[in-house]
Order: structure tokens, then sequence, then C-alpha cells
């Protein structure tokens, strides 16, 4: 039972996805692409100077293309394209049912036998699952949920905090 | 009661109606470890989240041989309504009539009349092994405090 008891927010490693410029402000997201509060915040995040990393909390039962949209972003980043993926997705998610995944996957010049193949793959389903444990165990409980700054910023988090001075 | 019931005290008598609406007592307790999840309100925006949380970790729990129930003051009808619509397997039961009886033998009945959003652990023996309410009805308790729980030794 020990795999989803309390523990740390795990540091940020290099099996993480992380964008931003080193030394700007941290942001670790932990979201799920069918959620649009998610979306939103990405929106809000985008243009700012930040190191953001994203990581995977889906949930099924109120999102059921989740856990697909999420594997499809770790395939796409198996061929070195997951935030390019992580922006189609959010960028439309009314459109998350495979024939949009691959349409996705086109558009970015993926190869799309490897991309089918690695979405459904135990390694892709196990990197999914190990964010959203450590996000368990960390206490996340809604999405998104944010760690900026030594605070937890569950469902509602005002990218203005991370700016102000003083 | 006015505090939640504490660890090592025997589950006292109840009567809840699971969806079909026959009876849940005392006695469907006994033989396996239990989580009673008390929540305010099916449909209200929080309980949402958190019984959709809790469904994701359903095999984890059943892996444990851990039953896992939703418990509010709602009618059962409500409550299928409200679990079908989250997409959740978790069976519901219902603290109706008398309104809210079974929350108040556990001490989680909030006085504005609904139940407090509250954790409580049953061993196998109908003992309370471990509860927990949460600072705020609008506070919205982690899986995690689920596993702490049931990784500490029965005393």
């Amino acid at each position: 039972m020990s795999e989803l008891r309390s523990a740390p927010l795990p540091e940020v490693s290099p099996a993480d996805h992380v964008r931003g410029p080193d030394g700007a402000p941290l942001v670790i997201e932990y979201a799920d692409f069918e959620c649009p509060y998610c979306a939103a915040l990405s929106v809000r995040l985008d243009g700012l100077a930040l190191r953001r990393v994203f990581r995977h909390f889906p949930v099924r039962s109120s999102h059921p293309r989740a856990w697909a949209a999420a594997c499809a972003a770790e395939a796409a980043g198996l061929q070195g394209r997951f935030w390019e993926m992580h922006d189609l997705l959010f960028a439309d998610q009314g459109r998350l049912e495979d024939p949009h995944l691959w349409a996705r996957a086109r558009r970015l010049g993926l190869e799309l036998e490897r991309f089918e193949r690695d979405r459904r793959s135990q390694r892709v389903a196990e990197r999914v699952r190990a964010d959203f444990q450590a996000g368990v165990r960390a206490g996340v409980v809604t999405t998104p949920t944010v760690f900026a700054q030594g605070r937890t910023f569950a469902g509602h988090f005002d990218p203005a905090l991370l700016t102000r001075r003083g | 009661m006015d505090e939640i019931i504490s660890p090592g005290t025997p589950v006292p008598e109840f009567t809840l109606r699971r969806e079909d609406g026959s009876e849940f007592t005392r006695a469907d307790l006994e033989g396996q470890t239990t989580v009673l999840v008390f929540y305010p309100f099916a449909f209200s925006p929080v309980c949402t989240d958190q019984l959709n949380l809790y469904e994701e970790v359903l095999d984890e729990l059943r892996a444990h041989g851990v039953t896992l129930y939703g418990v509010s003051c709602d009618a059962r009808y409500s409550q299928r309504a409200f679990r079908e619509q989250l997409g959740v397997s978790i069976e519901q039961l219902s603290d109706f009539e008398p309104k809210g009886a079974t929350c108040r033998a556990f001490g989680v009945y909030h006085p504005a009349g609904f139940p407090q959003r509250a954790l409580v652990i049953v061993g196998p023996d109908a003992v309370v092994r471990w509860s927990y309410q949460a600072p705020s009805p609008s506070e919205l308790p982690g899986a995690n405090l689920i596993f702490d729980a049931l990784a500490q030794p029965a005393s």
C-alpha cells in the first residue's frame, strides 16, 4: 500500500518535461489535457517568462479522453515533440478522439506508426501513471494544481503572483 | 456527538440505504476494511472532484481488500444520478431518513444539515481504525491520507 502514501513533491528531474529559460520562476503544473481550467491556465502562462514543468494528472471519470491525450503527448515526446503536442491538445479540447490525435501527429510530422505504437505502450502508460501517483502522494486533489514559490495552488492560480515584487 | 468518531471506538448500530433501497448496517462492515467517505451534497463541485479522484485509486484499494463507499444525506435516487453523471463506480449510501442519523452517530453531522467532509476507516472487526474531518467542507482530503492511514498498523 506504500505506492500512494504521502511523499514530498518530486524534485524536477531529467525525466520531466520542462520549458522556459533557466533561472526563471519555476512552475510545476499537474494537469489534464481534457480539463478546461488546465487549458485556460496554460494559455495564461504562455508568454510569461517562466520555467514550466508539466506533469500528468488525468482523471478518467470526469475526462474520459484524458488518459489517451496524456499518452499521445508522451508518444510525441518520444519523438522530441512533447510541448508541441501539449499545445495542440490544449488548443482544441473538443477533438481528442483517436483520429484527432493522428491528425495532430501528422501535423507535427511525427512518424505515425511509431506514434501509434508508443502511445499504446506499457512504457508510456507507466510514465503517465508515475506522474499521477507522485501527484496523489504530494496531495494533489484537483486540476490544475500548481506548485510555485513553495506554495500549492489547487484549482486557482494567478500568474501575477509570480511577477509581483515585494 | 459533536466530534468525529475516534479510532478504537466500535462503530455504533446504524442503518443506511444502498442505491437499490436495501439496508446497509454495521454488520456489512464486518470481515473487511471499509472506507466511508462522508460528503456534503451530491452534485456540489468539490464532492465531484473528490469522488473522481478516489475512483482513480479504487484498484489499489481493492487490491488490498478495502471497500470504499460514498455517504451523504441525499436521497438514493439523487446519489445514483450523481454517481452516473460522474461516471464513477463508488457505491453510494444514503442517510436520508431519519435524515443524518448515521452522520450524527459518527459525529460528522454539520449543524447546517449535511455531512461534514470526513473519512472514516473501519476495520474488519467494525472498530474505527482512523478518522479525519476536513478543516472545512470545501477542503478535499487527498487520497494519500487514506493510504497513509491504511499503512498504519491497526491498534
